[in-house]
């Protein structure tokens, strides 16, 4: 066995057994940390093929940020994750049911899996040799794809207005630091020099008249 | 060459345009006092968008090599989403102003979603299909929840984007088998792949996924279970939305895919359109019986209409594909036009959706009593106004594909969805006496209901033929199938 045939079959079996013990293990922070896992094994999975960019995406983006949002979640959110499980032990003969259907249908569809004979000269986008990764997406997607980039910057855009509307409140009851009004206050108008006479205190501050009682 | 291909979808840039500017510009002045005013502009610039692509369109454009095609019947379907979302957001600009939801996104999000619906209509491949479909979906998901502070609108807006989401998963996992079959993603480069020879297991594997993925979108059954629910929930005007002008895009989006991309075999997906279409129609028809809720019901029935807009694409004819356009025209008319009555539905300032509120509307409002039985009886398909002839023309593009018995139960399908319909007739014209509705005087909302029954009501003159309808489909369907 090559290394290379090691790795891929180490690699899948760690993006199985990672995706089983993310749904299966008691403690949703295990979930995650499993999840990670899996993450991880296809970034492999990636390097292996020869998809060196993709493969980083996978680890930056995924494992970076989108399972430390997770984990974030997990952790902060008081969710009841035992009591959402209640209801699976209900579903789950079903479940295995369905998912074993699944599989057999998956079994046959890729079992009898053949390509197109004209796939092989139809590929749109094939990476040249020797051109590194960065280098070959960057020329298809500014270019080729060049529509969908700009697609893909308005569904952006509609998921930023989306999160504003469904959340943003304007409560008025709030106090809001306003920059200008505390660069241009005027130290004459704000501050004022008291005399104050020895032996009898501050009994009355100007312009502080709710605070009087302070002093005494 | 860049510029012939940005030349092509000058409409679609316009759009996107004005929305992004119109939010930085709402942003930075009066924010929600100018919505209003941005829901006319904005209903404005869709119907001179339309106009203009009705016009000025001509020929059969693609644009980045393939992705983006403009051909009459992208025009097509283009015109009908334009027109009748400036229809809606023209009648939702009252409902939404006196309940306090006119948020100035809200026009903009309509716009970027009818962006989204253009490259849908337009895709001429799986990844331009997936971009509209998905700046569709979520400027939708986004609208159905606007009223945030109502259990029921978030609870609309949840159960749509989840399912959204699972189904754009479905279709996703369909385009993925269907590229590793085809080893392109162009629907130019599928339909050479797909037509050679016997099937392949793994194409008819993504082309199911890829149906069932569509058809969640057209809310088929067994695919509509969000329909009801994202119905009722949204605000009133969102629903009128969702009836009319993304049911239009995502039936232009499917027929695309089934004859651009799987042309060549025709006999697999139509046995899975023929159930589809059979289903909706019973269930929509069935279901609808028990509704009390006009919105509800409003929902089976736009279940069952999409059964039959699917027969016709079930044919896998160009009469079939001539057949749906001309349906779904017929349905949006109608659609916008119940909807208009349906928003003139309050009592003591709150909207009423119960259809026992209508009881003897017709002694208050004759005229208005009159324009609701023309809609309902075309709803229904009952001879001789428009909506007859919608059916008429799908049933005959079964029985013409040798769908015989998809065609028969379409009419079996009709009879029992008649009953709802009538009833509501029966309510208006002869039920008991009930505490009253307010008198609506909006002018934009009678003007709607108004011209729309007119429309249903005599285009179907000898003279009017339709309004040209029929050859304009007919030019559409032909462009689709060449």
């Amino acid at each position: 066995m090559t290394v290379a045939a090691f790795a891929f079959y180490l690699f899948a079996l760690c993006v199985i057994a990672g995706g089983l013990m993310t749904v299966v293990s008691r403690h949703p922070v295990h979930s995650v940390l499993w999840l990670i896992l899996s993450f991880i094994s296809s970034a492999g999975l990636f390097v292996l093929l020869g998809a060196e960019f993709v493969a980083m995406l996978l680890i930056i983006v995924y494992v970076g940020a989108v399972a430390v949002l997770f984990l974030f979640v997990v952790m902060m959110l008081d969710v009841d994750f035992a009591e959402l499980k209640a209801g699976m032990a209900q579903y789950f003969p079903i479940a295995v049911l369905i998912g074993l259907v699944l599989l057999m249908q998956f079994g046959l569809a890729f079992g009898d899996w053949r390509v197109s004979d004209l796939a092989e000269g139809q590929r749109q986008a094939v990476a040249p040799v020797g051109v590194d990764n960065t280098t070959s997406l960057g020329l298809l997607i500014y270019d080729q794809y060049f529509l969908l980039f700009q697609l893909a910057g308005l569904i952006l855009l509609v998921a930023m207005i989306g999160a504003i509307v469904l959340t943003i409140r304007h409560r008025k009851d709030v106090k809001r630091q306003n920059v200008l009004t505390q660069m241009w206050r005027d130290p004459a108008a704000a501050v004022e020099n008291v005399n104050v006479v020895p032996g009898q205190g501050l009994l009355k501050i100007p312009g502080r008249d709710k605070d009087k009682n302070r002093g005494q | 060459m860049i510029t012939d291909d940005l030349i092509i979808i000058v409409p679609e840039i316009i759009l996107a345009l004005f929305a992004m500017l119109a939010l930085v510009g709402a942003v930075y002045t009066r924010k929600d006092a100018i919505g209003p005013l941005l829901t006319w502009v904005s209903a404005g610039l869709l119907a001179l968008m339309g106009v203009w692509i009705a016009v000025n369109g001509d020929g059969d454009n693609t644009a980045f090599n393939g992705m983006f095609v403009d051909d009459g019947f992208a025009r097509f379907a283009k015109v009908v989403v334009l027109i009748s979302a400036a229809a809606v957001l023209a009648m939702s600009q009252d409902y939404m102003k006196q309940r306090g939801l006119l948020r100035f996104e809200y026009p903009l999000l309509v716009v970027l979603a009818v962006v989204g619906m253009m490259v849908m209509v337009s895709a001429g491949d799986l990844m331009a299909l997936y971009m509209g479909l998905e700046l569709q979906s979520l400027s939708l998901y986004v609208i159905a929840s606007l009223r945030r502070d109502s259990v029921k609108s978030t609870e609309a807006g949840m159960k749509y984007f989840v399912l959204g989401a699972l189904s754009s998963g479905l279709l996703l996992y369909g385009a993925s088998l269907v590229y590793g079959f085809a080893g392109t993603t162009q629907f130019a480069g599928i339909i050479l792949a797909a037509g050679e020879g016997q099937t392949s297991l793994g194409l008819l594997f993504g082309l199911t996924f890829v149906v069932a993925g569509l058809a969640f979108k057209v809310s088929a059954v067994p695919f509509h279970m969000w329909t009801p629910d994202v119905y009722e929930g949204a605000p009133t005007p969102i629903t009128a939305f969702f009836a009319t002008a993304p049911k239009m895009a995502a039936m232009g989006l499917f027929a695309r895919v089934v004859h651009d991309a799987f042309g060549g075999v025709v006999a697999d997906w139509q046995q899975i359109l023929a159930l589809l279409s059979l289903l909706s129609m019973f269930l929509g028809a069935v279901a609808a019986i028990g509704q009390k809720n006009i919105k509800r019901l409003m929902a089976y029935s736009s279940i069952a209409h999409m059964g039959y807009a699917l027969m016709g694409l079930a044919a896998g004819t160009a009469f079939g594909v001539q057949a749906m356009l001309i349906y779904m025209a017929i349905y949006v008319t109608m659609n916008v036009g119940t909807f208009a009555f349906i928003l003139t539905l309050s009592r003591d300032g709150q909207p009423v959706a119960s259809i026992d509120a209508l009881n003897m509307y017709s002694k208050r409002e004759p005229g208005k009593a009159l324009a609701v039985l023309v809609l309902m009886f075309s709803l229904a398909g009952v001879p001789p106004l428009v909506g007859f002839f919608g059916k008429f023309y799908v049933l005959r593009a079964a029985y013409d594909a040798g769908l015989a018995w998809l065609a028969i139960a379409g009419v079996v399908a009709s009879v029992i969805g008649a009953f709802y319909y009538l009833r509501i007739v029966f309510y208006v014209y002869f039920g008991d006496e009930v505490e009253d509705l307010d008198t609506d005087r909006n002018p934009v909302l009678f003007g709607f209901l108004m011209s729309s029954a007119a429309l249903i009501a005599l285009a179907w003159f000898p003279g009017l033929n339709l309004l040209g309808l029929e050859a304009m489909a007919l030019s559409a369907a032909e462009a689709l199938l060449n």
